[in-house]
């Protein structure tokens, strides 16, 4: 269980969170929506520690994540996967030394400064890369593949990690319609097959509403709607994307997704 | 209202030709600014030029004065080769050609230990050295501070030091171009590390990796064809630096070129220095061959 406590993260004198209490149960699927600069990306970056909090408390079960330092720091980052819009992939590297980039949080130093893995993490990445159906492209430079095909492997790098939740950071906001698509299958089976708590950032609400159990909506830095899919009324969808001048938020106009459907279409698993 | 897009409170109060106005104001007002500031960088740029020259004693009646006597110098190295006996002229002018090339293959070597020593160095100091890579501002400050330190202190200097710790010999020049490599590369190294894409690093940093593993997997790809652009053009540098440090008895060609300077054997000078630019030229093409292959290469992947 994931547990947020009255946080709040300043920068200079921006109030980027703003007092955010949430709690996650393990195996949820949770999207978090609102306008750009409402704070959800540095929320997600305050659970991985890419960023610390200013006050309030971050805690996974009995441990303190704030406090977290040197290896049990690194070691947390390793259970929080993190997926980012940019993919954020080594570009230079091949598909393979990508995905095994994931196994890094529990390893020693001096084989990874030669690029020296275990067989096991080997047949593992290969197994994580045929999960997402990019074995075929493992031994290609990252920079050779597509956006959707690069977030693939960013999400087989996640997977490699091990990790008790993902969170992704505007997995679909560079990806076209069918990529986004099927990035979001892909981010949906994970979290159905695995167990794993899925906390995804989302600025279309089409996507949120057709992957996720649970939403939450977020406004200059605080929590204004936290519910399901069929809670969000046009009502709560203003207070999360309107001002005060403007008109009714098309929601059709926020839409990314191809012919989204919330089964979606399910990878095929190889175990 | 005659705009296309819906106005937001803070515009809906003017009409466009307020708008036009204002943004015209704003456009002359920002060319002003700059204009203003190019004249002063130029002003400044000019005044330097000015006292350099001043200082310097720099005169261009000087310089065509002293030209021919330069030339003559160098007319006066060079011997006499008649059509009749050619191959004759040749070897007297090149009399201690083995002895030359034996002398200059230990310059080139130099050169070549002295870079890649250099090499390791700088960039085992080009992480703490940069911005982007180090967030405890000490660490960066001494790291900075010790590159500039290997690099300013000229070559020969270091060279005359380890020739006194060391004694005579090419090992004394090694460590003197090394040190001064260290210098100079660090830096360079360390500007391409200020430039690399910092969303790989992130990517790293987020799996958990500490700050050796991120250097190695988020920077070092990035940068590695950049490190090998500026080590090959060092390479270059420092056969040439070599070549010069034999005037303190640090190892080399320069110690024979020295010696016939110092006893006015005139065509050994010239012999001596015909050797060294081919032998630069060489290299220079060489290195530059593999830079342009390692960056278009590159360009080839990357399309």
């Amino acid at each position: 269980m994931l547990e947020l406590k009255k946080v709040t993260k300043v920068f200079g004198d921006t109030i980027a969170v703003n007092n955010v209490s949430l709690s996650f149960a393990p195996g949820q699927m949770v999207g978090i929506i609102g306008r750009s600069g409402a704070g959800k990306s540095t929320l997600l970056r305050l659970i991985n520690r890419l960023a610390g909090v200013s006050e309030g408390r971050i805690s996974f079960g009995d441990t303190d994540v704030g406090a977290l330092e040197g290896k049990a720091l690194r070691a947390w980052r390793a259970r929080c996967a993190m997926i980012f819009q940019q993919f954020n992939l080594v570009n230079r590297l091949d598909v393979l030394t990508n995905v095994m980039i994931g196994r890094i949080g529990t390893a020693a130093t001096l084989p990874v400064m030669l690029k020296r893995f275990p067989v096991e993490d080997r047949a593992n990445a290969a197994m994580a890369l045929d999960r997402l159906d990019l074995l075929s492209q493992a031994l290609q430079r990252a920079d050779t593949l597509s956006g959707g095909q690069q977030q693939r492997v960013a999400i087989a790098r996640a997977l490699m990690q091990k990790p008790s939740l993902i969170l992704a950071d505007e997995p679909i906001a560079s990806l076209d319609p069918r990529n986004a698509r099927l990035v979001m299958d892909a981010l949906r089976t994970i979290n159905r097959q695995d167990k794993i708590t899925v906390i995804t950032n989302l600025h279309t609400l089409d996507a949120a509403r057709a992957y996720c159990d649970r939403i939450v909506g977020m406004a200059q830095g605080r929590v204004v709607f936290d519910g399901t899919p069929s809670q969000l009324t046009s009502s709560v969808i203003q207070e999360i994307y309107g001002d005060d001048t403007e008109t009714a938020v098309d929601e059709n106009l926020t839409s990314t997704m191809a012919g989204t459907s919330p089964a979606g279409r399910q990878m095929e698993v190889a175990h | 209202m005659s705009t296309l897009t819906p106005t937001n409170g803070l515009l809906s109060s003017t009409t466009r030709e307020e708008r036009l106005l204002s943004f015209e104001g704003r456009y002359r007002q920002q060319q002003f600014t700059r204009r203003n500031w190019t004249l002063f960088y130029g002003a400044l740029f000019l005044a330097a030029l000015i006292g350099s020259i001043a200082v310097s004693d720099f005169s261009i009646p000087g310089l065509i004065k002293g030209l021919p006597m330069a030339w003559n110098y160098i007319a006066g190295t060079l011997p006499k080769l008649t059509l009749e006996n050619l191959w004759g002229d040749l070897a007297e002018w090149y009399w201690g050609l083995r002895f030359w090339l034996r002398l200059l293959v230990e310059t080139i070597l130099m050169g070549f230990v002295g870079t890649v020593l250099g090499g390791v160095l700088a960039l085992a100091l080009c992480f703490p050295a940069s911005r982007n890579l180090v967030e405890n501002t000490v660490i960066y400050f001494a790291a900075r501070r010790t590159l500039e330190f290997c690099r300013t202190v000229p070559e020969l200097v270091f060279a005359l030091i380890f020739v006194f710790a060391f004694g005579l010999g090419p090992f004394a020049g090694v460590l003197a171009i090394a040190v001064h490599t260290a210098g100079s590369l660090g830096k360079l190294f360390a500007e391409v590390n200020e430039n690399v894409d910092p969303r790989p690093i992130e990517g790293v940093r987020a799996s958990g990796g500490n700050w050796p593993m991120i250097m190695r997997l988020g920077v070092v790809p990035q940068a590695l064809p950049n490190y090998a652009s500026y080590l090959l053009l060092r390479l270059e540098i420092n056969v040439r630096g070599a070549s010069a440090l034999g005037l303190v008895g640090a190892g080399g060609i320069g110690e024979d070129l020295y010696v016939a300077i110092r006893q006015f054997e005139y065509t050994d000078i010239s012999a001596i220095m015909l050797l060294l630019i081919l032998t630069t030229s060489v290299i220079d093409i060489i290195c530059e061959t593999i830079r342009h292959r390692l960056i278009g290469h590159d360009l080839a992947a990357s399309a």
